[in-house]
């Protein structure tokens, strides 16, 4: 794995990280409005917080091999998941956040890339929303464009939700917070019992709210079940996923065709 | 002098034995190979003290826990030599679960004349047998064979990262993720539980241990370091169970340099006393440092192996270099340390002079006998020729295993599959 392909899309990433938790005005409580208005060519901080929290879970998704897994790393992982969600929560953008439905929330939690390197003027004219992002830098060439371009789409729908939607890079509240937790906790239980059950066990349960990122860029089902996206799964390849349409009558639609199929 | 060879398989660790005759490697496929130094000789000048292969032998094989559904590699995760004690040599080696004690001996006589039996070992006719005859011992090619003496089996449930043998020969200690054992190296079926670090609930996991070794020559210390960058050093006379350490090393965080990262650069990937045993050297993702035994609240010498890597951070947490464990070594007089690094560098520390310098072990620019180069990385602002820029470092080329020889300015770098041996001959390394 080359250190150029990682480059890109983190590079923003690492210019924010290395200052550290020097965070900017986005403070909890100020306001939304400001933290909108405030997006200027560096994404936010808690963007990026975001997807750097997206990214570890990924990497403790995939650490189930063949191989038992390396426990220094896992334990690195998770504190650092763990770090991220306690400044969160100090954040008080737990108490902000309306509870939304689950499936609208694991869609809007995940951060596109594409974000990231965004110019200015596209943040400021749409209420840019994320669809589902990826972190696969395969995914974000192919999708360069026709993510921003189902962004502005994407936007406009759901610009009336509410503003709190606009804190879309923060995770929902309490619920999806013992969600999270439980999945840390299962990652270590598995990583000890180790029995390819509770593997499946352990990605079935975070899949009800995270996407999992590698079988939606290999467009293929995997042996997880996945919460919203199956219809998605089937009848899309990654050049084609059109996993921006959050519209959940898309969902509902699709979800109504996969179940004709298995029925077939 | 340099020598260079290419077995299949990434060499997984690289240990000179106590005279620094042997040197011994291990890679991911199992096997270990011995290199034995040429004795110099003045008839043949530059052949002096060349390493060649001495033994091959496989030392572990894969193998297949039914009970988790997990393989269990044969990657040779540390080899440690047993102090000499007569003629044979005898070496540890470990992989994730098991380590073995192999005995290696020369053979070079064999003997001739049997009574009974003939040259080929068939029973001769009796009635041919006219007269007795004491069997003599007769040279031949020498060979050298290993045999498997001990095989320590079952006693870790966590993955095996360091080995060490006690000063007192007797015993000897492993360290998993978790726990640290001590075995006595006659004893296969019994081992002593000294350090457990599991937490009741593994939920509540948050530190593992990363490295341990024994003291150089207290054989009732040892060393033992995590993955929160902290030290531990502990006395088997205390008590049973060294759970609680008799010091513990660690460096109050900088706050201005905190990160989502911070914790997992200081993580430490390999301890080792000095040969003094004065000291300790530690390495985590962005430095070396020397403790001093007897201060337990910061090291007295920190050195920046690469610290042009702090702004790349995310990316290298990205593609997991973050988690890349690099050793460190001493040399004999424990005056340099020396560790390794990405885009095949490895450095070099003079703690007198306080002068560094980086090196590169690849075919291209090295041939037998030149003179190493030392290298630069650029950082933006001037850049000479030759400097390699930090966007152009191959991070698929990294130095994770070296070694120096106890005693001489000889090093041993292992740089993926390939084996570099320098020695320096007239001590200019350093600049």
């Amino acid at each position: 794995m080359g250190e150029e392909e990682g480059l890109p899309q983190t590079q923003l990433l690492d210019t924010m990280f290395v200052r550290g938790l020097k965070r900017k005005c986005f403070d909890g409580e100020e306001d939304i409005e400001g933290t909108l208005a405030g997006i200027k060519a560096i994404p936010s901080y808690n963007l990026q917080r975001q997807s750097l929290l997206d990214m570890s879970l990924v990497k403790l998704q995939l650490c189930h091999m063949l191989v038992e897994p390396n426990l220094c790393r896992s334990v690195l992982i998770a504190n650092t998941v763990r770090q991220i969600q306690e400044e969160m929560t100090q954040d008080g953008i737990w108490q902000m956040i309306n509870s939304q439905s689950s499936g609208q929330a694991s869609l809007d939690r995940l951060v596109s890339t594409d974000i990231l390197c965004r110019s200015s003027r596209e943040q400021a004219e749409g209420k840019h929303l994320p669809g589902c992002g990826t972190f696969s830098k395969d995914f974000e060439g192919d999708q360069a464009q026709g993510s921003s371009e189902t962004m502005s789409t994407t936007s406009s729908v759901q610009a009336p939700r509410n503003l709190q939607g606009n804190v879309w890079d923060m995770e929902s509240p309490q619920e999806n917070k013992g969600n999270f937790q439980k999945s840390l906790d299962q990652i270590f239980e598995t990583l000890e019992n180790k029995s390819p059950s509770s593997v499946e066990d352990l990605f079935s349960e975070v899949d009800n709210s995270y996407y999992d990122l590698d079988t939606m860029l290999t467009g293929m089902m995997s042996s997880t079940k996945m919460g919203h996206c199956d219809g998605l799964e089937t009848f899309s390849s990654p050049a084609n996923a059109a996993p921006n349409s959050n519209c959940k009558s898309d969902l509902n639609e699709l979800d109504h065709i996969v179940e004709i199929f298995v029925e077939s | 002098a340099f020598f260079s060879l290419s077995p299949a398989d990434i060499i997984s660790t690289v240990e000179f034995n106590h005279t620094g005759e042997l040197l011994a490697t291990g890679d991911k496929g199992g096997r270990v190979v011995i290199f034995q130094r040429e004795p110099e000789s003045k008839n043949e000048p530059y052949n002096q003290g060349e390493y060649n292969v001495y033994s091959t032998f496989q030392s572990h094989e894969p193998e297949f826990d039914y009970l988790k559904s997990l393989e269990i590699e044969e990657k040779i995760n540390k080899i440690k030599w047993l102090p000499q004690q007569n003629a044979a040599h005898s070496l540890l080696s470990t992989n994730d679960k098991t380590i073995k004690l192999w005995k290696i001996t020369e053979r070079d006589k064999r003997p001739e004349g049997y009574n009974l039996k003939d040259e080929e070992g068939k029973l001769k006719d009796l009635s041919t047998v006219t007269s007795l005859q004491v069997p003599v011992l007769k040279p031949m090619d020498l060979m050298v064979e290993v045999t498997p003496r001990r095989i320590f089996a079952n006693g870790h449930t966590y993955h095996v990262n360091s080995i060490s043998v006690n000063s007192d020969c007797e015993t000897y200690m492993s360290a998993d993720d978790l726990r640290i054992n001590l075995w006595h190296l006659a004893i296969t079926d019994r081992s002593f539980n000294i350090v457990d670090i599991k937490p009741a609930n593994m939920e509540d996991l948050t530190e593992v241990i990363t490295a341990s070794e024994f003291h150089p020559h207290h054989c009732n210390l040892f060393v033992y370091s995590s993955s929160k960058g902290s030290l531990r050093l502990c006395d088997m006379r205390a008590s049973a169970l060294c759970d609680k350490h008799s010091k513990l090393y660690e460096e109050p965080e900088d706050p201005s340099n905190r990160s989502f990262f911070s914790e997992i650069i200081s993580s430490v990937s390999d301890v080792k006393f000095s040969h003094s045993g004065r000291y300790m050297l530690t390495r985590d993702y962005l430095t070396v440092k020397v403790w001093d035994l007897n201060m337990e609240t910061k090291p007295v010498e920190t050195y920046q192996v690469h610290d042009y890597l702090r702004s790349k951070l995310c990316s290298l947490y990205e593609n997991d270099c973050i988690f890349d464990k690099f050793e460190c070594a001493w040399n004999g007089s424990d005056s340099v340390i020396m560790t390794g690094a990405y885009n095949n560098f490895f450095r070099m520390f003079d703690r007198n002079t306080k002068r560094d310098v980086t090196l590169e072990a690849s075919r291209e620019s090295s041939k037998p006998r030149a003179i190493l180069k030392p290298r630069r990385v650029c950082v933006g602002g001037k850049r000479r020729k030759d400097d390699i820029s930090v966007d152009s470092l191959d991070f698929t080329k990294k130095i994770l295993h070296t070694a120096w020889h106890p005693t001489e300015n000889i090093i041993a770098i292992a740089a993926t599959n390939n084996l570099y041996i320098f020695q320096d001959k007239v001590n200019s390394e350093m600049h």
